[in-house]
């Protein structure tokens, strides 16, 4: 269950080969190709970067203009100021974080149950759970929106359609079986040992959850909230489903808002659309370069499960 | 690389005090999970399927119709179903094959001695990380006929660029190159990577001595050992590519002509703008079908193709 470091490359040319000038040669086609895939790759951020600093008589020419004669970064601030912008990402992170938090404690409790105790019908509840790691989630979304307008009217005497809650507390209740399920892979590999000193110590299992396993599988708690934190930011069709006044929107329907709006005076804004683009997905990008090696650790795990 | 299940306990008529402790906190801790999935998967799927059965605008209480959606959906009273099933297969058969050989070839050669192998990973992986909203929202001024800078490449090579995401024809290879960039260098990629890297290179070394070249050392030794990594991939691949709607949503609104209007879109236009949850609880209960049969011919076949290391073949 080891996760092998993703760094080390594979030492595939064997050795007697490399005095060949076909060798080199093989080498030097190999730094190309690479080279020319990561450039497709990376193009569309370009064009898009370089459109969001255009000017607005810089947008309809043809052939286009590559890289705006003079850059305007003042196009970002405008977005801020054309559509409530800093309001949809604020919502975006309330919802974001609050979601992420009960992603982990709920992942971290349940994976603990899971990996640490027998109990009747634990294996088929663990086949249960990872046979809904591949249920498309769009089979329920019919019958959980209904339920999220009746059953609170029918509680409270209010309908949760256009609010929060339904985009936030599933994660409160379930965890995520994929967090469940990665957090059961970590614990499982911590050795009973501990448990079993501490039980003789006197504590009890949330002492043990609590004080022994959650510093030990911090890694792990790190990728469940990175990979919850994204899934939630990028989040389209839950949103759209529940939510219908703009002042609850957040980025990813914001974002949509924005580009639907009827155009005014047939003024350009395309600029101002491809930043806010890139200001949706800066954080996400940002995140990965700060927590690289928690993503691939995550995506490295999710690919065992096979 | 399969999940390993512990025995199970025994049948033990008496559990011992501890062992009931034990059975209780096992359930207490678990609790989170089996409540939610009561709550949020098998509770609405009982009610999808109850629901595929009735008709019901939320206004009203549900009607029971008997097998009426499905009718209407499998005998043309639907004129979106099947056109809008086909569309979601074709564009699965396309991206799906695709969009792994363009995952599996950036593997193969980030697995390579490369320099700057770390940069030209980052590079690929970016993609994956923007919101797919936010792409459909760059791609459709990168697609734009007349001011976009893919047009604007081709006519500097002479090509006059097609209308992309404004033509029935082009739309939907339009939003599959948006999707194969946001995919083919993300979490696939990665997956093959960690599983190139799980071939021993003893094999390879051996095979080198034999005379075996570099292609045939690729097919012969590294594609084998990497069919259980790929038959994960086939997997989880066809399940994203059926579900494909923001990006059609966003980007073209299944238009120009219905030409991306994909099934999913198709359900969610019914349920959500036309309100008939009855009938689109049934077009969820058809796609939960499918899923879950192309899933198990999925698993069905891979006894013919994937090999798991160890194993004994007869």
């Amino acid at each position: 269950m080891t996760v092998r470091a993703i760094d080390r490359t594979s030492s595939a040319s064997p050795t007697a080969s490399r005095a060949r000038p076909s060798y080199l040669a093989g080498r030097v086609a190999l730094h190309v190709i690479t080279a020319l895939l990561a450039l497709i790759f990376t193009a569309p951020f370009f064009f898009s970067i370089s459109t969001s600093l255009k000017s607005t008589t810089e947008l309809h020419v043809f052939p286009p203009i590559i890289w705006p004669a003079e850059p305007r970064p003042y196009n970002y601030v405008r977005v801020f100021e054309v559509v409530p912008y800093g309001l949809f990402y604020m919502n975006t992170i309330i919802i974001a974080v609050t979601a992420t938090i009960g992603n982990v404690i709920c992942a971290a409790i349940a994976a603990y149950g899971f990996a640490r105790f027998r109990w009747r019908g634990r294996e088929i509840c663990f086949l249960i759970l990872l046979s809904t790691l591949v249920l498309p989630e769009e089979v329920v979304i019919i019958p959980k929106f209904l339920m999220f307008h009746i059953v609170p009217e029918f509680l409270f005497g209010y309908s949760w359609i256009n609010t929060w809650w339904p985009l936030i507390l599933p994660s409160w209740i379930g965890g995520g079986a994929f967090n469940v399920f990665l957090l059961r892979q970590f614990f499982m590999q911590l050795p009973r040992d501990l448990d079993e000193a501490a039980t003789i110590d006197g504590a009890g299992p949330f002492r043990i959850l609590w004080s022994i396993l959650l510093p030990l599988t911090q890694p792990a708690l790190a990728t469940v909230a990175i990979f919850s934190f994204l899934a939630h930011w990028r989040d389209f069709i839950h949103p759209l489903i529940y939510l219908n006044s703009r002042e609850k929107f957040p980025l990813s329907l914001g974002l949509r808002w924005f580009q639907q709006l009827p155009l005014e005076a047939a003024e350009p804004r395309e600029h101002l659309l491809m930043a806010a683009a890139l200001l949706m997905a800066l954080p996400c990008i940002v995140l990965f370069f700060t927590m690289q090696r928690y993503f691939v650790r995550g995506i490295v795990m999710s690919g065992i499960k096979g | 690389m399969a999940v390993r299940l512990q025995a199970a306990p025994g049948k033990q008529r008496s559990l011992s005090r501890a062992a009931r402790r034990e059975e209780l906190y096992g359930w207490l801790f678990a609790s989170p999970w089996i409540v939610g999935f009561f709550l949020f998967t098998a509770g609405p799927m009982i009610a999808s399927f109850y629901l595929g059965f009735t008709e019901y605008s939320i206004a009203n209480p549900p009607k029971w119709v008997g097998t009426a959606n499905y009718q209407k959906a499998l005998f043309g009273g639907d004129a979106q179903f099947w056109p809008s099933l086909g569309r979601t297969f074709m564009y699965a058969g396309m991206i799906v094959p695709i969009g792994l050989a363009g995952s599996l070839l950036i593997a193969v050669l980030l697995n390579q001695k490369l320099r700057a192998v770390a940069l030209f990973r980052t590079l690929f992986f970016l993609p994956s990380l923007v919101p797919v909203v936010a792409s459909a929202v760059l791609w459709q001024w990168l697609f734009q006929p007349d001011f976009g800078a893919i047009n604007g490449l081709l006519a500097s090579v002479g090509v006059k660029g097609p209308l992309w995401l404004s033509d029935s024809r082009s739309a939907p290879a339009s939003l599959m190159i948006i999707a194969l960039w946001g995919t083919i260098g993300g979490s696939t990629m990665i997956i093959f990577l960690a599983g190139l890297q799980g071939v021993p290179t003893e094999l390879h070394e051996a095979a080198s001595i034999d005379g075996a070249g570099a292609a045939q050392r690729f097919f012969r030794i590294t594609l084998p050992l990497l069919t259980p990594t790929i038959f994960f991939n086939v997997v989880i691949g066809l399940i994203a590519a059926l579900k494909v709607f923001e990006v059609a949503l966003v980007a073209t609104k299944g238009g120009p002509n219905f030409s991306t209007w994909f099934f999913i879109l198709h359900l969610y236009q019914t349920a959500f703008q036309n309100i008939e949850m009855g009938y689109a609880s049934a077009l969820a209960g058809v796609f939960f079908v499918i899923v879950v049969t192309l899933t198990a011919i999925n698993v069905h076949f891979s006894r013919r193709w994937v090999y798991y290391e160890g194993e004994e073949r007869q």
